[in-house]
């Protein structure tokens, strides 16, 4: 008891001075998972703008499997992309395997999914009114799509905030593409892992503080957001 | 300007519009009357390209648009506009709202600045620019569409029951909007609503549109007191409508048999031709027995067998040998000392009295 009570004392002395190698992996978790979402964006709102104004055979089920996806283990998108980067891997000689850029790439594959679905709940939000609504002022297919992604802002930027914090809480990917190397692909999650298991409690609370932190700042934001 | 040709409409595998065809005329007020669910919002949609007809023709200015492409279609549509029974007010202020149409044809910033304080003006909005667009009032919203709509300089301004989720107050402010439209600036207005008596307020000509059909077109006073045929008569308030024999006709002034019952008539239909006649129950009078000589050819005694109380109004049904529903005010049913059961005196005019041929069909 009295070491947990010691733990948690240190550990926000390592927070409160500003410790190197807590910001350091502070810095590093959230350069990672925020550039993962970005990509992940870029990739998933047009697909899922694609998805909602196109009609195609097969759109009901290709919708069943990415809500699947949804609960996509951390560790299966590890154990792909790891396969995909690994030397011998199809991508193998992009080098990428235990860097911080294959860690986004990881990422990118675990929350694509769940923005792609978020979009199209968003997209699916804006009534075939309002649709109608701007097709009959005049609108191109493209104006279109553009005035109701714009209508559907606030609910999209709510699936990009809820991917944000599925990636900063993951561990499973991080930590088997990214191989916890210290200084380098050392995130907040595989740190907490590892300092946890080798018994450094002050190091492990005080990254679990911040975690706790950021996922309340992220809930707070979606909160925030999806007042509007 | 605008012509149906034939047009057909299925949702799957229900009818929603029938062999439709009818034309519109450039500057004229055009309304689509009918009961909900009888197709006016389809007929609206398919002028705007909204939907595809199953089959026929829609002219708009001479051409087909059925067969358009994408960017000839937007090319046409962008010479109309659109306010839907429901008004969906985007995200943001009454500015960007109203801009939005102007914003897809590109037009400078100007210009939409000049145009959008114009609409507003239009509607009796000035100085809305700023305020957001959802916080408005159901009126005020239908107004700020109406503004969207019209920002655009449309030729043709189609309405989708404009006011029929508004108060009297703001149904009346809409209504004296579109008159002003069409004065002021020519456009073609066509709009569906499911109010008769807005339809005659507002209509230059009306379409009575009847279970995906257009039971009949025409002028406000023909629909009224000429109606067709029993299903646009019941759709227009005419609520006597009895089959008959025409037994003499003497220079205009037949004599009807009604399952007994002489009725005196305008018509030049001849004898021995079985007729419906339709009646508005607004046409019928009540007196005190000898207290009036009346010049209508038309005086019977019947008995009330029912009183339905509307607002001022009261309607009656009186069987009078033949069964007649007949609507007076309030102050004359209780100075005439009607009541339910009571023997009454009734009279109408010949002329009251709309005679149509009857056929098997109808």
């Amino acid at each position: 008891m009295n070491e947990i009570v010691e733990g948690i004392r240190q550990a926000i002395q390592l927070i409160v001075s500003l410790n190197p190698e807590v910001l350091d992996i502070t810095a590093r978790s959230l350069y990672i998972s925020l550039s993962a979402t970005l990509v992940a964006s870029l990739i998933a709102i047009p697909i899922g703008g694609f998805i909602h104004f196109k009609q195609f055979g097969g759109k009901r089920g290709l919708i069943t499997i990415i809500q699947a996806l949804y609960a996509l283990p951390t560790v299966l998108v590890g154990l792909l992309v790891w396969l995909l980067l690994s030397r011998s891997g199809p991508f193998g000689f992009l080098q990428l395997l235990f860097t911080p850029t294959g860690m986004i790439i990881g990422q990118t594959v675990l929350i694509v999914p769940l923005m792609i679905g978020m979009t199209l709940i968003a997209l699916s939000g804006v009534s075939q009114t309002k649709q109608d609504t701007v097709i009959s002022l005049g609108a191109t297919q493209l104006q279109t799509v553009i005035t109701i992604v714009k209508e559907a802002r606030f609910a999209i930027l709510g699936g990009v905030i809820l991917g944000f914090g599925r990636a900063i809480s993951e561990v499973g990917a991080a930590m088997i593409i990214g191989g916890n190397i210290k200084g380098y692909t050392r995130v907040l999650t595989t740190a907490i892992a590892l300092e946890t298991s080798i018994g450094d409690l002050p190091l492990a609370i005080a990254l679990g503080i911040i975690l706790l932190l950021i996922a309340l700042i992220v809930t707070a934001l979606l909160f925030l957001v999806q007042e509007r | 300007m605008i012509e149906f040709d034939h047009v057909v409409m299925n949702f799957g595998k229900k009818d929603v519009l029938k062999d439709v065809s009818f034309s519109i005329i450039k500057g004229e007020i055009f309304t689509f009357i009918g009961p909900s669910g009888s197709g006016k919002t389809t007929l609206l949609r398919l002028i705007d390209m909204l939907e595809r007809p199953t089959s026929g023709k829609i002219l708009i200015d001479g051409t087909n648009v059925t067969k358009l492409r994408d960017r000839a279609k937007i090319q046409v549509r962008r010479k109309m506009s659109m306010v839907f029974q429901k008004p969906s007010p985007l995200r943001g202020s009454v500015y960007a709202n109203i801009a939005i149409g102007l914003q897809f044809r590109n037009v400078n910033a100007d210009e939409i600045s000049r145009r959008v304080s114009e609409s507003l003006e239009l509607v009796g909005l000035e100085g809305y620019e700023e305020r957001k667009a959802i916080t408005l009032s159901g009126g005020e919203m239908q107004r700020v569409a109406i503004a969207r709509a019209i920002t655009t300089k449309p030729d043709v301004l189609l309405l989708d029951e404009p006011t029929a989720n508004l108060d009297p107050v703001a149904t009346e402010k809409i209504e004296g909007m579109i008159g002003d439209l069409k004065k002021r600036f020519g456009i073609t207005i066509i709009l569906s609503t499911h109010d008769m008596v807005q339809g005659q307020r507002l209509a230059d000509r009306i379409a009575v549109v009847i279970d995906g059909r257009i039971g009949q077109i025409g002028t406000s006073k023909q629909i009224f007191y000429q109606p067709m045929n029993r299903a646009v008569a019941h759709m227009v308030g005419v609520a006597d409508i009895l089959d008959g024999v025409v037994t003499e006709n003497e220079a205009g002034l037949a004599a009807i048999d009604v399952n007994g019952v002489r009725i005196a008539a305008g018509s030049g239909v001849s004898p021995g031709t079985p007729v419906t006649i339709y009646m508005r129950p607004e046409d019928i009078t009540f007196y005190e027995k000898d207290s009036i000589r009346s010049s209508a050819r038309n005086k019977f005694t019947g008995r009330i067998i029912e009183v339905v109380p509307m607002g001022p109004m009261v309607r009656l049904k009186v069987d009078a040998g033949v069964k007649l529903t007949a609507v007076i005010t309030q102050r004359s049913f209780e100075e005439l000392g009607l009541a339910l059961g009571k023997e009454t005196e009734l009279t109408f005019k010949a002329s009251a009295i709309h005679v149509v041929e009857r056929t098997d069909t109808d």
